[in-house]
């Protein structure tokens, strides 16, 4: 029930929205050393938990095969690095999770604002897509390797799938939180319905958009992998499910490391992004 | 001067909600001229902010006829400016792009007037500031000044100071004096402020409740700018205070600052 793959895959609820804020990740300028303490205590807990690993992996205690050091990952990274064979994988990975979202993404959006604005296509899409992301992507997955295969149409018409939901829930949302005594100042300024689009609607929402941005650029990553688990002959996936069958465990840890990598670096991306198209917003930042 | 520009010709309103009818606005005749401040002043929920809508165009489900230059208002237009009580800015534009709105800062001519109109609301200095960052009296000269660009026919102002303290508001009163003296704007001022009433305007309405009629109209002959110790202006608001509260049995509750 609580599974927290089939609850991310099935997009977000309106309700868990409210409960984390974007606000709270804004952080606000301070002293350049208490930015670098603060970095310094983040990375105290890695740096310990490091450490003890390959104390423990140097006496024996544990099994190499299953825990292997720190630095044999290390080692097996930067021969993987040399090789090209890392960049190979992580290439199409990227580009799958990229086409996927950007497919998924851009439909949510644009479904989102449309059923925002008018009620009747809310009335004729809205039930439908609410129904559909009911179902856990997981259970889609088999109907889709059976339509299109195991090649790239299934793994991002699945992705695409994955990341519709969330920018299309909070779009929506986004949409029907706009200020409506801010409708009737357009309409005193006579907005064009293009402007109405861009210059009110889009904007009010954006605090929305960009979280359900966030969402569905993460469940990109998510249904890439299943995806990736499932079939395929090359991408970061297939290196974890590779490596498992010959008990490559170093580079069972690389492809992890490697998907929180890539995660925390697009998202931190969209964090730049938040702060530069929402710092005209008046809330509390933590 | 005295040529029309604004007729209010029979204008009744009635809300229907519900299967009862409740009469807001009761054959109200009203004429406004070129140049001229219209205060009007009445008990709350008589109808004035109703009043404003109509004449806007905002709310168009009417009896009786409203003429801007004699042709009919049938929807809202630029050529109406409209001054919310709260200043109604786009939270994520800066106040000179608050006051283009949809026009683009980047043709000169709209560049030069913005620049001109930031100038005339004093506000120089703040072009690049978020709303967040103004207090209530800028904000709402960032709203007249959004509304000014628009070389308004008559500007419409929903006791667009109600909200400040009283410092301010005086101050925003000498500055409305100011863009008049300037531009001579027809303005139609919904207050609740009889001193604000006598200070602006060439004529006060004073409005009748349920269902909203005009009671007298006090002609303020006044020369600007007026000192509100002066014994005419004193014996001017008497009268409208008087007129106000004649008759108002039914919710006595009412209260005017003087
Ligand atoms: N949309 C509406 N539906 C039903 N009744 C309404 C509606 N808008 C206003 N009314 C009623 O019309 C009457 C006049 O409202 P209005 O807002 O014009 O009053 P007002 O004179 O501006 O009051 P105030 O001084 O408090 O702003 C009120 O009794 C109100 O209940
Ligand atoms: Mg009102």
């Amino acid at each position: 029930m609580s599974n927290p793959t089939t609850e991310a895959l099935k997009g977000v609820a309106p309700s868990q929205v409210t409960a984390k804020p974007i606000a709270s990740n804004h952080t606000t300028r301070k002293k350049g050393d208490f930015k670098g303490r603060k970095f310094l205590l983040g990375s105290l807990l890695p740096l310990i938990i490091l450490g003890s690993w390959q104390y423990v992996s140097g006496t024996g205690i544990v099994d190499p095969m299953l825990f292997p050091a720190p630095s044999s990952i290390i080692k097996e990274f930067y021969e993987m690095v040399v090789s090209g064979e890392l960049f190979r994988h992580l290439e199409i990975s990227v580009l799958r999770a990229l086409l996927g979202f950007l497919l998924g993404g851009s439909l949510g959006l644009l479904f989102g604002l449309a059923v925002g604005m008018f009620s009747k296509f809310e009335e004729l899409v809205d039930p439908t897509v609410q129904m559909i992301r009911t179902v856990p992507l997981l259970a889609i997955t088999p109907l889709f390797i059976l339509w299109f295969g195991f090649g790239e149409t299934s793994k991002i018409l699945l992705i695409a799938l994955g990341s519709f939901f969330p920018l299309y829930v909070n779009t929506f949302l986004g949409v029907r939180n706009v200020d409506s005594k801010l409708f009737d100042v357009a309409r005193v300024l006579e907005f064009k319905r293009v402007n109405q689009m861009l210059r009110l609607v889009l904007p009010a929402a954006m605090p929305n958009v960009l979280l359900g941005l966030r969402l569905s650029i993460s469940i990109a990553w998510l249904v890439l992998v299943v995806a990736e688990l499932m079939g395929a002959d090359r991408g970061i996936g297939y290196l974890i499910q590779d490596a498992r069958s010959f008990m490559r465990t170093e580079v069972v840890f690389i492809g992890i490391i490697l998907f929180a990598a890539v995660g925390k670096l697009t998202d931190s991306l969209v964090r730049v992004l938040e702060r530069r198209l929402l710092k005209w917003r008046d809330s509390y930042r933590g | 001067m005295s040529t029309a520009l604004l007729e209010i010709v029979d204008v009744s309103k009635t809300f229907r909600s519900a299967g009862d009818a409740v009469p807001v606005l009761d054959r109200l005749k009203l004429t406004v001229n070129q140049g001229e401040i219209v205060s009007i002043i009445g008990p709350s929920g008589c109808g004035k902010s109703t009043l404003l809508k109509i004449v806007a165009g905002l709310d168009i489900d009417i009896e009786g006829r409203v003429l801007l230059e004699g042709e009919p208002v049938k929807k809202p237009s630029q050529e109406k400016g409209f001054i919310f009580q709260e200043h109604r800015l786009f939270p994520w534009l800066t106040v000179e792009r608050n006051i283009a709105a949809d026009l683009s800062l980047r043709k000169p001519d709209v560049r030069r007037k913005v620049d001109e109109l930031i100038k005339l609301v004093k506000l120089q200095g703040f072009e690049k500031a978020y709303p967040k960052q103004l207090s209530g009296g800028m904000s709402q000269r960032v709203a007249i000044a959004r509304a000014l660009l628009r070389n308004p026919k008559v500007l419409l102002l929903d006791e667009p100071f109600g909200a400040l303290d009283a410092f301010t508001r005086s101050h925003m009163q000498e500055a409305l004096l100011d863009i008049w003296r300037e531009n001579r704007t027809t303005m139609l001022f919904v207050t609740h402020d009889i001193d604000e009433a006598v200070f602006l305007s060439h004529r006060v309405i004073v409005l009748d409740a349920r269902p909203g009629r005009i009671k007298t109209i006090v002609p303020i002959d006044l020369p600007f700018p007026r000192k509100r110790t002066g014994a005419a202006f004193q014996e001017l608001r008497t009268l409208i205070l008087r007129a106000l509260e004649h008759e108002e049995p039914e919710n006595g509750s009412v209260s005017y600052t003087i």
